[in-house]
C-alpha cells in the first residue's frame, strides 16, 4: 500500500483521531483518574486488536491469548528487577522474545485445527502459568515486586507513570496500524483466505503453515510489550494475573462484540466493554456481574449476531464499509 | 397563599443555615475490604475492628487535630482477594474518592500490590493485615506496620516444641503465598539454630483442596510435628483432611486460620491445633490510651456476637494509633502525621507499638509481640487458650495436641 | 516404598472420578462435535447440589440420584439456550456459545456465593495400612465411579436409546432418515453428558471442599482426560482419568505437588499434537496391525 493510498482511506484517519484523543485529553486538567481509565482501555484495545488478526484473518481461536501478555510483563519485570534493564530496553526485548518463542510453539500447535487448536492454547497458557508458579528465578507463586527505585531513571513516580501512558498509547497506535497493514496486505489476503476455507486456500498455494505462524508470532509482539508496559507501572507481578484466563476470554468477548475481522470492530468493542466492566467493579451490587454481563454479550452475538457491532452496521449500511473498515 | 410560600422560605432557610452550622470536618479514609474471595473470613472480622473504631472516634465528637474535630469517615470498594483490583481500586480512593489517608487491605499480598499505588501517589497508608516484611524494604515512604513481621510467626512454636520434644522431626508444609513464605524462611533459619531436624520442607498452591499426596508425604517422611498452613481455607482443609487421614502427629501449628472463631466448627479435627497470634481476648496490655483489651472484647462480642480474634483487635489497634498520631501532632497534614508515627512508641489494646525508621526497611514492625494460642476442651465446649510465652498463658500445653 | 503405593492407589481412586468427569464431556464431543465449555459449572452446580441436599438432612450418597436427576434437566435446558442454534455451524461457534453460557453461569454463581469454600463431610470409615489412610469416601468415590460407568455401557449398547445416540453419532442423517427423531436425540445425550459431569461433581464433592471457582480446574483436567483417552469413547476416558490419576500418584511422592500441574499441561499439549486420537486408540490401533 502506498502512502498516498493510506491518507485517501478514512480508516487511518480515524485511527489517528482516536490516538490523539487517547493522547489529549487526560493531559487536560492533569487528569490522573481519566489516565488510569483509558490506560486499561488502551490495554484491552491492544489485546483484542492483536487477537483479531488470529481470530478475525484466520480465524484461528486463541483463547489463551493472555499468554503472551504474561510472559512480556515477567520478561520485561525481572530485567528491571534483576538487572537493572532500563524500561524501553526491556519491554522492546519483551516483545521480541515472547514473538520468537510464539513462532517455536506456533509451528507446533498450529497443526491443529478449530476447537483442538483452542484447547492446545488453553494448555499452553495453563502449563506456562504453572510453570511460572514454580520457577524460582521468577519469584515462583509470589512473583516479583519492583522497589520504587525502579522510577527514579523515569523521573519519579509521578511522571513514570505519564511516561508508562504514554507508551502505551503508542503501542495501541501501532497495534491499530499494524491491523489496518496487515488486512490490506498479501499476506492478509492469504490469511482470511485461510479463515474461509484452509484447505482450500492451502490447494491455491497459500503458504498456509508459514502465514499461520507468522500471525501466531505477530499477534504477540505487541500485547507482550503491552504486558512488560503494564506490569511494570503495576511494580509486581505473579502467575495468577499474568496469565489471567478471565483476561484472555475478554479480550475474545471484546473482538467478537465490536466485530471480528474489521478493525474498528475491535477497537469499539474493547473500548465498550472496558467501560462497562470499570462501572461494574464500583457499583456494589454488580462488581460481580462483569462476567454475566459479557457471558450474555457473548451469547446473544455468538447466536444473533456473529459478526458483532460491525458486522450489523456494516449489513445495515453496506455504505459504511468503505469509511469503518 | 403568599403567607404560605413565605413561611416555606423562611423554614427552608432556618434548615440550611442550621444545616451549615452543624456543617462537620471530615476525613476520608480509604481502602478495601475482602468482601468475597478466599480471604474474606478474615478481612471482614479488620473491618469490624475499624468500623468499631470508627464509631467510637465519631461518638467522641471525632479526631481532635488542633482547634478541629474531624469525623472519620470511610470509603471502601471489594477488591475480591485479588491483587489486580486492588491496584485499581486504590488508584480510584485516591484519584476520584480523594481519600486523604489510606488503611490497607488484609494479607500481606495484597498489601504490598497496595504499597505499590499509595507510594506512587504519595499518600500515607496505615498497614494492618501485613506481615510479611519484604513490603517495607523495597524503599516506602508512607507506610506503617501494625501486625509482628512473619519472621517471628513460628518462633514461639519452635521454642515450644524444642521444650517438649528435643529430638522433634518437623514438616513444614506451607501455602505458597508471600506471607507463608516468609514465614517458611525464617522457621528454616530458626529451626537450624535450635537444633531441630527439617524431614519434609514442602509448599503448595494457595487453592489447593487434595491434601491427601502432602499427609502420605508427612508420614512418610515420619515427622512428629507439623507447623505450616497458609490463610483460611487452606489451613482448614488440611487440619480436617489431617483428621481424616489421621498422620501421626504429637503436634499441630497452622498459620491464620485456628485463630478465626470459626474454625471451631471443624470439630474433632480442631481440638489441640495452635495458632500464632498477633493478640488474644486474654491478653493483659495496660493500654496508654484507648480501651483495654478486656473493654474491647466485651463490646465487640456485644455488638457482633461473636468474640473478636486478632484481625479485629488490629483493626481497632491500627485505627487507634492513626488517631494518636493525628492528636499529637494537631493537624491532618501527612507529612506531620508520619513524624509523629515515626516517634510512636506506644502501649494500646493491641500491645506495644513501634515503627522502624530506618530508611531501608521504614514503617517494620519492631515492638509488638506475639502469642500462641490453642484450641482445647473445656467444659465440653472447645475455646482457644493462651499457651505461650509461659508468663502470658492461661491455660498448661496440651502435648501430645490431642 | 509404602509410601509410593499408597500415592498411586489414592491417584488411581481420585483419577477415576476425574475419568467419570470427562465421560460427560467426550461423550457429547462424540455424538454432536460439541465441546461443552459449560462442563466446568456443570461439575459445581452438581457440588453444589449436593451440598444443599445433605443441609436438608438427606445423607450425601442418597443424595446423588437426585443430583443426577437434576444435572440432566438443567442439560436439557443448557442445551436449548446455547447449543441448538450453533449445532453444525462451524466449531468455534458452538465453542463460543458454550463458553458464553459458562461465564454467565459462573458469574451468576459467584454472585450468589462468593468464593466462599463450602464443604459437605462425610464420615466413612477407612481402610488403614501400615499408617497410611485410604479415606472411605475415596474408596466410595471409585466403586460409584465404576457402577455408573457401568451402567452408561449398558445403556449405550444394550438400550434402544443408547443405540439412537450411537446412531446419530455415526450418521446423522441416515438417523434421521431411519427414524430416529435426531434433534430430541442431541438434547438427550447433552443431558446425558450433563448429568454426568454433575454427579461427578457431587462425587468430588464428598472428598475436597470446593468453591463456586472449582469448576475450571476440574473442566481443564476433564480435557486433559478426554483427550488423552480419544474423543468421543467413554470407555477411553475412564481409562484416560484412571491414567491421569496414576501420573499424578507416580509424580507426587518425588517432586513438590506444584509441579503436577505443569506435568499435566504438557502432557496435554504433547497429546494433542501427537497423538490427536488419544493414547488408547493409539495403542489400540498399533497392536491390530
Amino acid at each position: 500500500m502506498r502512502a498516498a493510498e493510506v491518507v485517501r482511506r478514512p480508516t487511518p484517519w480515524l485511527i489517528a483521531a482516536a490516538v490523539l484523543a487517547f493522547a489529549l485529553l487526560p493531559l487536560q486538567g492533569n487528569d490522573v483518574g481519566l489516565r488510569e481509565d483509558l490506560l486499561l482501555a488502551a490495554v484491552y484495545i491492544i489485546l483484542a486488536t492483536n487477537l483479531n488478526l488470529m481470530i478475525g484473518y484466520a480465524g484461528y481461536v486463541n483463547f489463551g491469548n493472555i499468554v503472551f501478555f504474561g510472559l512480556g510483563g515477567y520478561v520485561c519485570v525481572w530485567l528491571v528487577n534483576a538487572h537493572a534493564w532500563p524500561l524501553f530496553a526491556a519491554a522492546l526485548l519483551a516483545g521480541a522474545v515472547v514473538s520468537v518463542l510464539a513462532l517455536c510453539f506456533g509451528f507446533g500447535i498450529l497443526r491443529l485445527r478449530g476447537a483442538y487448536f483452542a484447547l492446545a492454547t488453553i494448555g499452553v497458557n495453563e502449563g506456562v502459568k504453572a510453570f511460572v508458579a514454580n520457577f524460582s528465578p521468577w519469584g515462583g507463586s509470589t512473583g516479583i515486586y519492583l522497589s520504587i527505585t525502579a522510577y527514579q531513571p523515569l523521573g519519579g513516580p509521578a511522571s513514570a507513570l505519564w511516561t508508562i501512558y504514554f507508551l502505551l498509547v503508542a503501542v495501541m497506535a501501532l497495534s491499530l496500524a499494524l491491523s489496518y497493514a496487515v488486512k490490506n496486505s498479501k499476506f492478509g489476503l492469504g490469511l482470511r483466505a485461510i479463515g474461509q476455507n484452509e484447505d482450500a486456500a492451502l490447494v491455491l498455494g497459500v503458504p498456509t503453515r508459514r502465514y499461520k505462524a507468522m500471525a501466531y508470532s505477530a499477534s504477540a509482539f505487541l500485547p507482550a510489550m503491552a504486558g512488560a508496559l503494564f506490569f511494570f507501572k503495576s511494580a509486581f507481578i505473579q502467575p495468577d494475573d499474568a496469565y489471567d484466563l478471565v483476561l484472555s476470554t475478554e479480550a475474545i468477548v471484546a473482538v467478537m462484540l465490536g466485530g471480528q475481522g474489521t478493525i474498528v470492530g475491535p477497537l469499539l468493542g474493547a473500548f465498550l466493554y472496558e467501560e462497562l466492566r470499570g462501572t461494574l467493579l464500583t457499583t456494589k451490587a454488580f462488581s460481580n456481574f462483569q462476567l454475566v454481563i459479557a457471558g450474555l454479550l457473548l451469547l446473544v452475538i455468538v447466536q444473533f449476531v456473529p459478526g458483532g457491532l460491525m458486522g450489523w452496521v456494516h449489513r445495515r449500511w453496506p455504505r459504511t464499509k468503505r469509511i469503518l473498515e | 397563599m403568599k403567607k404560605l410560600q413565605l413561611l416555606v422560605v423562611a423554614f427552608l432557610c432556618v434548615f440550611a443555615s442550621a444545616h451549615v452550622y452543624a456543617a462537620e470536618d471530615t476525613l476520608t479514609i480509604g481502602f478495601t475490604v475482602s468482601q468475597t474471595g478466599p480471604l474474606n473470613l478474615d478481612s471482614i472480622a479488620q473491618l469490624h475492628g475499624f468500623e468499631m473504631w470508627r464509631d467510637d472516634v465519631n461518638a467522641a465528637g471525632g479526631i481532635k487535630a488542633g482547634d478541629k474535630h474531624y469525623k472519620v469517615r470511610f470509603v471502601t470498594y471489594d477488591d475480591q482477594s485479588q491483587p489486580g483490583r486492588v491496584q485499581q481500586l486504590y488508584t480510584r480512593l485516591i484519584a476520584e474518592d480523594k481519600a486523604q489517608f489510606l488503611f490497607s487491605p488484609y494479607s500481606s499480598g495484597l498489601v504490598a500490590t497496595a504499597t505499590v499505588i499509595s507510594e506512587q501517589y504519595g499518600k500515607l497508608m496505615m498497614s494492618i493485615g501485613g506481615a510479611e516484611p519484604q513490603t517495607y524494604r523495597l524503599g516506602n515512604k508512607g507506610l506503617f506496620q501494625t501486625y509482628t513481621p512473619a519472621d517471628h510467626y513460628l518462633s514461639g512454636a519452635l521454642e515450644l516444641v524444642k521444650s517438649k520434644n528435643p529430638t522433634a522431626k518437623i514438616a513444614l508444609v506451607y501455602s505458597d503465598d508471600p506471607f507463608s513464605k516468609a514465614v517458611a524462611i525464617a522457621t528454616r533459619e530458626q529451626s537450624k539454630q535450635l537444633g531441630l531436624s527439617l524431614v519434609l520442607d514442602e509448599s503448595y498452591p494457595p487453592n489447593q483442596t487434595d491434601f491427601s499426596a502432602i499427609i502420605n508425604k508427612i508420614v512418610s517422611s515420619g515427622a512428629d510435628t507439623l507447623l505450616g498452613g497458609g490463610h483460611y481455607p487452606d489451613g482448614a482443609t488440611l487440619a480436617r483432611q489431617l483428621h481424616d487421614q489421621k498422620a501421626n502427629l504429637k503436634w499441630v501449628t497452622l498459620l491464620v486460620a485456628p485463630d478465626s472463631p470459626q474454625f471451631a466448627s471443624l470439630g474433632a479435627a480442631a481440638q489441640g491445633i495452635s495458632v500464632p497470634s498477633q493478640w488474644a481476648p486474654q491478653v493483659t496490655y495496660k493500654p496508654d490510651f484507648g480501651p483495654t483489651p478486656a473493654e474491647f472484647t466485651k463490646r465487640f462480642q456485644a455488638r457482633f456476637n461473636i468474640a473478636p480474634g486478632y484481625h479485629a483487635a488490629g483493626g481497632y489497634g491500627g485505627g487507634l494509633l492513626f488517631q494518636r498520631a493525628i492528636e499529637q501532632s494537631g493537624s491532618i497534614d501527612p507529612a506531620k502525621v508520619a513524624a509523629e508515627l515515626d516517634k510512636m512508641n506506644a502501649t494500646t489494646l493491641w500491645g506495644a507499638t513501634k515503627f522502624s525508621t530506618d530508611p531501608k526497611s521504614h514503617g517494620l514492625q519492631l515492638a509488638h509481640q506475639m502469642v500462641l494460642t490453642q484450641w482445647q476442651m473445656k467444659n465440653g465446649q472447645l475455646v482457644k487458650e493462651v499457651i505461650w510465652p509461659l508468663a502470658a498463658a492461661t491455660a498448661p500445653v496440651a502435648y501430645p495436641y490431642h | 516404598m509404602f509410601g509410593i503405593l499408597a500415592s498411586i492407589v489414592d491417584g488411581v481412586l481420585v483419577g477415576a472420578v476425574y475419568g467419570l468427569a470427562a465421560m460427560g464431556l467426550t461423550l457429547i464431543w462424540g455424538v454432536m462435535n460439541v465441546i461443552n465449555l459449560t462442563h466446568g459449572a456443570m461439575i459445581v452446580a452438581g457440588m453444589f447440589g449436593l451440598f444443599y441436599l445433605t443441609t436438608l438432612g438427606i445423607p450425601a450418597y442418597a443424595a446423588l440420584a437426585p443430583v443426577l436427576a437434576g444435572g440432566f434437566a438443567i442439560g436439557i435446558a443448557v442445551y436449548w439456550i446455547s447449543v441448538h442454534r450453533v449445532i453444525g455451524r462451524p466449531p468455534l461457534m458452538s465453542l463460543l456459545s458454550t463458553f458464553a453460557m459458562n461465564m454467565v453461569l459462573i458469574g451468576l454463581g459467584t454472585a450468589v456465593w462468593g468464593t466462599a469454600l463450602f464443604n459437605v463431610p462425610v464420615a466413612l470409615p477407612g481402610i488403614t495400612l501400615r499408617g497410611y489412610t485410604f479415606t472411605g469416601t475415596h474408596l466410595m468415590a471409585a466403586v460409584l465411579t465404576a457402577s455408573i460407568a457401568g451402567a452408561l455401557y449398558l445403556f449405550l449398547y444394550r438400550m434402544r436409546l443408547g443405540k439412537a445416540i450411537r446412531a446419530v453419532a455415526s450418521n446423522r442423517e441416515a438417523a434421521e432418515l431411519n427414524g430416529i427423531p435426531t434433534t430430541q436425540v442431541l438434547a438427550l445425550t447433552f443431558a446425558l453428558g450433563v448429568a454426568l459431569a454433575s454427579i461427578s461433581g457431587a462425587l468430588i464433592a464428598t472428598l475436597f471442599p470446593f468453591t463456586v471457582l472449582s469448576g475450571t480446574a476440574y473442566q481443564l483436567k476433564s480435557f486433559v482426560v478426554t483427550v488423552l483417552g480419544g474423543l468421543g469413547n467413554p470407555a477411553g476416558a475412564l481409562l484416560g482419568g484412571i491414567a491421569l490419576g496414576l501420573l499424578e500418584g507416580l509424580i507426587t511422592p518425588f517432586m513438590p505437588v506444584s509441579w503436577t500441574t505443569v506435568i499435566e499441561f504438557v502432557v496435554f499439549v504433547i497429546v494433542l499434537i501427537a497423538f490427536p486420537r488419544g493414547l488408547f486408540a493409539f495403542v489400540r490401533h498399533a497392536r491390530t496391525r
